[in-house]
């Protein structure tokens, strides 16, 4: 119970550190950007959307640095974000809550297809060490040395140009309004298979090389060599005493490397189209739109500490270790 | 039990060993992704002179296939694709190597000295390079380029590094916990050496394979980043990069043309680096953890199988394994 104490306690220092440094580099910038950001908007804005706009930011030149932090906390407390300019005058935190979703369900889904059939190849790699299995180092590290996006392109060259079979951007079809309708659903799930199978093969190659290399140091233990001094057949040796030793500290490393592995994903959604953060991450670079890249900066951060949440949790009913203390 | 059960899955390499150049270079791996690695280097060195045209002036007709006067084809502008590439290798490789060079600094001073003081300052330190492993990077970096505006590549490289620290951190420190009880580094302190004199002397020489592989590590992550944030339009891209490339073909929307020959070049290159520096990596992996080494065991395993690397000296895997 301690040990999941001291996690909340570090989710919550990491969650007030990373809107800390959203409030300060602003500030902390050469050239004060705010002002000139709203200076620029202040020809084409309304005085009423560029006050607006400065109070996106907690920006007031009259309170001081602390008051301004204060209400800064409060705002993104209550979920306010501030305004979006490139969607003006829609709120940040609606821009997010439109292309959360999408993003949530394209990473979740495809991050747990990517660990389970990574962590299978790695552990019957790691059994089969010394066999031509031993090919999947080199390729995964030729896997691993691309950035997602890349393989995205390809994909929609070959899969969606060239061969037609899906669509090439998008996230479901333009006639459809989203809801919750069988035809809506269906649309968005074809549109969301070409994306996911990028993100699968863009970090399949990650959990497959962590889980191999745990199995054959697991593979090395004493309690492995009595297993087998015992006679068990070598599927139960593999299945019930390596691999079940293997899997957590590989997913631990795993759920580590979960900030990269969303970096990597966002800019997957760039490049089909897809309506989820990464483009309206995009969007956002284009149009200079520093309340929704902050907020955007937040809100990954959350999701990412709540995935960490979830994986913490997972490991205190799974290893009865962790329940020691 | 403490929290580091969850969060430092870290694989301790067995310490206190020094290899030869021998050693290092017997194992294929890192033979084959040095020679990929001094291809690409070579590129960088002399890309620039060696391109057969101005990479950014209209040479020829647009979008052409491939042909034998310009073997990757030209793009929307009717620049040569080829050229590009060459000339892009040197920047890529350049903020790589030096996001590296300062990342893997910050990385092993932070590292080094949380896991030598323990305490509080360990704590402290820790803490801090845990919370960097958490925050998604590439935003924060992209927020960070967009506040300062038009970045040029050395800012970049400095950016990538700042933020990009805290792998290399935590593996140094999980190796420093493991070695700062040592005989040989009680004997320094007994002898009175000053921590400085221990940390540079006992502990760091027993550190370099991590450090190495570290290092790698971060020069591919920074040529990776430096790409995809230049692919989202950010940085100087009037410069040549690979990344710089990838951007002007998706806003030419290359690839709904189907003009595969401008924006597969940058990214095979991309990953043949990326391969190169993972099998050196790979290798170094093996010479100090001899557990990973491949061909140890017999396809039928049983009573076939060696535990080479097992309760044996470390010092003394290498020389067992040779026998072989």
């Amino acid at each position: 119970m301690r040990l999941l104490l001291r996690r909340l306690m570090f989710y919550a220092v990491t969650a007030w550190v990373a809107i800390t440094i959203n409030f300060l580099l602003p500030r902390l910038m050469p050239g004060d950007p705010i002002s000139a950001v709203v200076d620029r908007f202040n020809g084409q804005l309304s005085p009423e959307a560029s006050q607006a706009l400065a109070a996106a930011f907690g920006f007031d030149s009259h309170a001081s640095l602390w008051s301004q932090y204060v209400t800064y906390l409060g705002d993104i407390f209550h979920g306010e974000f501030g305004l979006s300019f490139t969607y003006f005058p829609t709120p940040v935190s609606s821009v997010i809550a439109n292309s959360l979703p999408w993003t949530i369900a394209l990473l979740g889904v495809s991050t747990v297809i990517a660990s389970v059939l990574g962590t299978f190849l790695g552990v019957v790699a790691g059994w089969r060490r010394g066999t031509w299995l031993d090919s999947v180092l080199p390729i995964g590290a030729f896997l691993r040395g691309i950035p997602h996006f890349w393989f995205g392109l390809i994909f929609v060259t070959v899969a969606a140009v060239g061969l037609g079979w899906f669509p090439v951007s998008g996230g479901y079809d333009s006639s459809l309004a989203p809801s919750l309708t069988p035809a809506f659903l269906e649309s968005a799930v074809y549109h969301s298979i070409l994306p996911a199978i990028t993100v699968i093969i863009g970090s399949i190659a990650a959990h497959m090389l962590t889980q191999r290399n745990m199995m054959v140091t697991t593979l090395a233990e004493d309690y492995v060599l009595v297993a087998e001094a015992k006679g068990l057949s070598s599927r139960r040796v593999m299945i019930d005493y390596a691999a079940r030793n293997a899997i957590l500290p590989a997913v631990a490393g795993f759920a580590i490397e979960l900030g990269l592995v969303v970096s990597g994903s966002l800019l997957v959604e760039k490049v089909f189209s897809y309506p989820g953060i990464g483009y309206v991450l995009f969007e956002a670079v284009h149009n200079e739109d520093f309340p929704l890249l902050q907020a955007i900066l937040l809100v990954t951060t959350f999701a990412v500490l709540t995935a960490n949440l979830l994986a913490d949790l997972a490991f205190f009913v799974l290893d009865p270790r962790t329940r020691d203390t | 039990m403490t929290a580091a059960t969850i969060t430092d899955a870290v694989s301790v390499a067995p310490a206190g060993r020094r290899f030869n150049r021998r050693t290092v270079l017997r194992s294929r791996k890192i033979k084959a992704g040095l020679v990929l690695i001094g291809i690409f280097v070579l590129m960088g060195v002399i890309g620039p002179w060696v391109s057969p045209y101005d990479p950014s002036a209209n040479v020829a007709g647009t979008m052409l296939p491939p042909s034998l006067s310009h073997p990757f084809g030209t793009t929307a502008l009717g620049e040569d694709v080829l050229s590009q590439v060459l000339s892009g290798t040197r920047l890529s490789l350049e903020v790589g190597v030096v996001a590296a060079l300062i990342g893997e600094t910050i990385a092993a001073i932070v590292g080094i000295t949380a896991g030598y003081l323990g305490g509080l300052a360990d704590e402290g330190l820790s803490l801090l390079t845990n919370i960097f492993l958490v925050i998604p990077i590439l935003p924060l970096q992209i927020l960070i380029i967009a506040y300062l505006g038009n970045t040029g590549w050395f800012l970049m490289a400095l950016i990538i590094a700042l933020t990009g620290w805290s792998h290399g951190s935590r593996k140094l420190r999980a190796q420093t916990l493991s070695i700062r009880r040592r005989d040989f580094v009680e004997a320094a302190r007994a002898a009175g050496e000053p921590n400085w004199r221990i940390i540079l002397f006992e502990i760091l020489p027993n550190e370099w394979a991590i450090i190495a592989t570290g290092f790698l590590f971060h020069v591919l992550s920074g040529i990776i980043v430096q790409t995809s944030l230049s692919f989202l339009g950010l940085g100087r891209l009037s410069s040549w990069s690979w990344g710089a490339m990838l951007y002007w073909s998706q806003n030419n929307n290359a690839f709904l043309v189907g003009a595969w020959w401008w924006y597969l070049p940058p990214g095979i290159c991309l990953a043949l680096v990326g391969m190169g520096l993972a099998l050196v990596n790979l290798g170094i992996d093996e010479v100090i953890n001899p557990r990973l080494r491949d061909g140890g065991r017999l396809p039928g395993r049983s009573g076939a199988r060696r535990r080479r690397g097992d309760p044996v000296p470390a010092g003394q895997t290498g020389r067992s394994a040779r026998k072989k």
